[in-house]
């Protein structure tokens, strides 16, 4: 049982990395990001073209899928994505579904549509257990190393929203836009780098969770109802509820999974609907900032 | 007040244009005999647009789940032939019932919160029926689908035939039913509150427009209709499968519909004929990437404004315009 709990926790802590970025757009720019996945795809790709072609270690590939999908998202931003902030929403969800069909066809048409593997190094491969009887807990080393990295960058973003300059000019703009660029913020160049960032941290989500996730080209429409759901339920005011949203998220899932396969991901989807009939803006909404 | 009125009344009326396109659509089987089966297609995502075009155009809701409907009128029509009766038109009032009912029940999640809100139940409810047909394989055939559906002859005389020109006309005939009660429908006084929420729901809430049981009524109504269209396919098709539970297929819908303008009927059709031949030439030539190019329409269509798009004299006006 402690197992599945740990495996939950090691899923949950990904789908935060992988849906953070989308939670601070949305919550900046009240723009309806669907083609978020493909970015996360775009890193899990980088990674495993980086591996097999090239040779690169696996550690290394890391900081290169952040840095790649950071810069696409980057140039996404300036000449795509931009324009659209002040469109209705429709228009939207229209534009990132036709980017994320786009990334699914072209990725299919260079890669191909096979599931992609992912060799890890042999220090990640291992197992370990503790305990015994119903309290075991066995611990891929895998995922205890998602936890780890994911728990470092989620005390590393908390530090940089709450402590640095640049945290509060963000939390600014996503309080209230207009009153951030009254007071001489550049309202677009945040915007510019956190959705970048975003990207990024996507795409370092991605090439960490090939291997649990699995990879193949229709992987930003498989997983963009699990994004959706850690920013829906877990609003896009700070970054807990996102946290402990995909937490929750992953821990269902996994639980669901193995002790009722038969119903599989409906529970997670009824779970849904009920929180947002009953919170509609999410779980965890801070008062004060606008909804 | 009296002008009012007869702006409404003058709406509803039928123009001589609108007839003269219906009988030619209804003949369009005959005529055109070799291209039953795409005209067949055609009037069946023309009907699911239309649908779509009462939840979104008119009323503003942002449903991203249509494709529930769709499939759960399928599923029924699909079923209903199989352990029932064969007959084709009791098998459409009851997938009609059915998605009716369906949408009532979703109804009463659209109607709190925002955008996103509406969307993630949406979105939430199509992926929930799609997982339900997928683990009641005793009942629906899981992932291989629903097969050896046989439909009897519609009223009793006319046989389905392999080039379709029994169903195309069958579909025809109930798109325009159908169509006629949608258009009836938003030329009422009821149709201008739908649209008075979809302007402004604050204001409308504020002149005494009951927003909750409004959304509510067109949301049932619409699935209903889109229920129509998915056990017409059924029906016409013999078959039924996973695949029209599928996020593209709501995607797909609303393509469509954007394509042909929300806000105006004839837009689902007129997108639906367009939609629906554009698929046919270009999956001739990239069958596997046709996605591709639809993903990229909708990149081009949305950063180039729709209401442009789908109005070429307006594309080199700009610079008087701004």
């Amino acid at each position: 049982m402690l197992t599945i709990l740990f495996d939950g926790v090691a899923y949950g802590m990904l789908l935060f990395i992988l849906a953070l970025g989308l939670a601070v757009t949305m919550g900046l720019m009240n723009f309806i990001n669907l083609a978020h996945g493909a970015f996360a795809m775009a890193g899990g790709y980088i990674t495993v073209l980086l591996m097999q072609e090239a040779g690169v270690p696996f550690l290394v590939c890391l900081p290169l899928a952040f840095l790649g999908s950071a810069l696409l998202g980057g140039v996404l931003e300036r000449t795509l994505y931009r324009p659209l902030y002040h469109k209705p929403h429709l228009d939207q969800v229209l534009f990132s579904i036709g980017l994320t069909f786009m990334a699914v066809a072209s990725v299919d048409y260079f890669v191909g549509s096979s599931q992609q593997l992912i060799q890890l190094p042999e220090w990640l491969k291992g197992r370990s257990e503790w305990g015994q009887g119903a309290w075991t807990l066995g611990m891929g080393h895998y995922r205890l190393f998602i936890i780890v990295v994911c728990a470092a960058l989620t005390v590393g973003l908390q530090y940089v929203l709450t402590r640095t300059r640049f945290g509060s000019r963000l939390r600014a703009s996503v309080d209230d836009q207009r009153v951030a660029a009254g007071l001489g913020i550049n309202v677009n160049l945040v915007f510019l780098s956190t959705f970048a960032v975003g990207s990024g941290l996507a795409g370092l989500g991605g090439a960490l969770g090939a291997e649990v996730l699995g990879l193949d080209p229709s992987f930003p429409l498989k997983f963009m109802i699990y994004f959706l759901i850690v920013v829906a339920v877990g609003g896009t005011s700070s970054i807990t509820g996102p946290l402990l949203a995909a937490l929750l998220l992953g821990v269902a899932d996994v639980a669901g999974k193995y002790y009722i396969p038969k119903l599989g991901a409906f529970i997670v989807y009824s779970v849904m609907i009920a929180i947002l009939i009953w919170r509609p803006q999410g779980l965890f909404v801070r008062r004060g900032g606008k909804s | 007040m009296k002008h009012a009125l007869n702006l409404l009344v003058d709406k509803r009326r039928w123009r001589l244009v609108e007839f003269v396109l219906w009988l030619l659509a209804l003949a369009s089987p005959f005529l055109l005999s070799s291209h039953a089966l795409i005209i067949n297609e055609i009037a069946i995502v023309a009907l699911f647009a239309v649908s779509l075009d009462l939840v979104l155009g008119y009323t503003g809701i942002v449903s991203l789940g249509h494709a529930a409907f769709f499939g759960m009128g399928a599923y029924t029509a699909a079923l209903f032939a199989k352990l029932v009766t064969p007959d084709p038109l009791v098998g459409l009032a009851v997938a009609i019932a059915a998605s009716t009912a369906l949408g009532a029940l979703c109804s009463l999640t659209i109607i709190r919160g925002n955008d996103l809100t509406r969307l993630m139940v949406t979105l939430g409810a199509a992926l929930i029926l799609l997982e339900l047909a997928n683990k009641l394989d005793w009942l629906t055939g899981g992932a291989d689908g629903l097969q050896g559906v046989v439909m009897g002859p519609v009223l009793g005389r006319f046989e389905f035939d392999l080039y379709g020109r029994t169903s195309a006309s069958y579909s025809l005939c109930v798109l325009l039913i159908l169509f006629a009660l949608a258009r009836r429908l938003v030329n009422s006084p009821f149709g201008a509150t739908l649209k008075a929420i979809r302007d402004n729901r604050l204001r409308a809430m504020a002149i005494g427009i009951p927003v909750a049981s409004r959304l509510m009524v067109i949301y049932t109504v619409a699935a209903g209709m889109a229920g129509a269209a998915g056990a017409l396919l059924a029906q016409t098709s013999g078959f039924a499968s996973l695949d029209l539970f599928e996020f593209h297929r709501s995607a797909d819908v609303m393509l469509v519909l954007v394509v042909g303008g929300t806000g105006w009927l004839y837009g689902g059709v007129a997108g639906a004929i367009v939609f629906k031949l554009l698929e046919n030439f270009i999956s001739g030539i990239t069958p596997q990437y046709w996605i591709f190019w639809i993903g990229l329409f909708l990149v081009v269509l949305v950063t180039v404004g729709r209401e442009r798009l789908i109005r070429p004299w307006t594309w080199f006006s700009r610079g008087r315009r701004s």
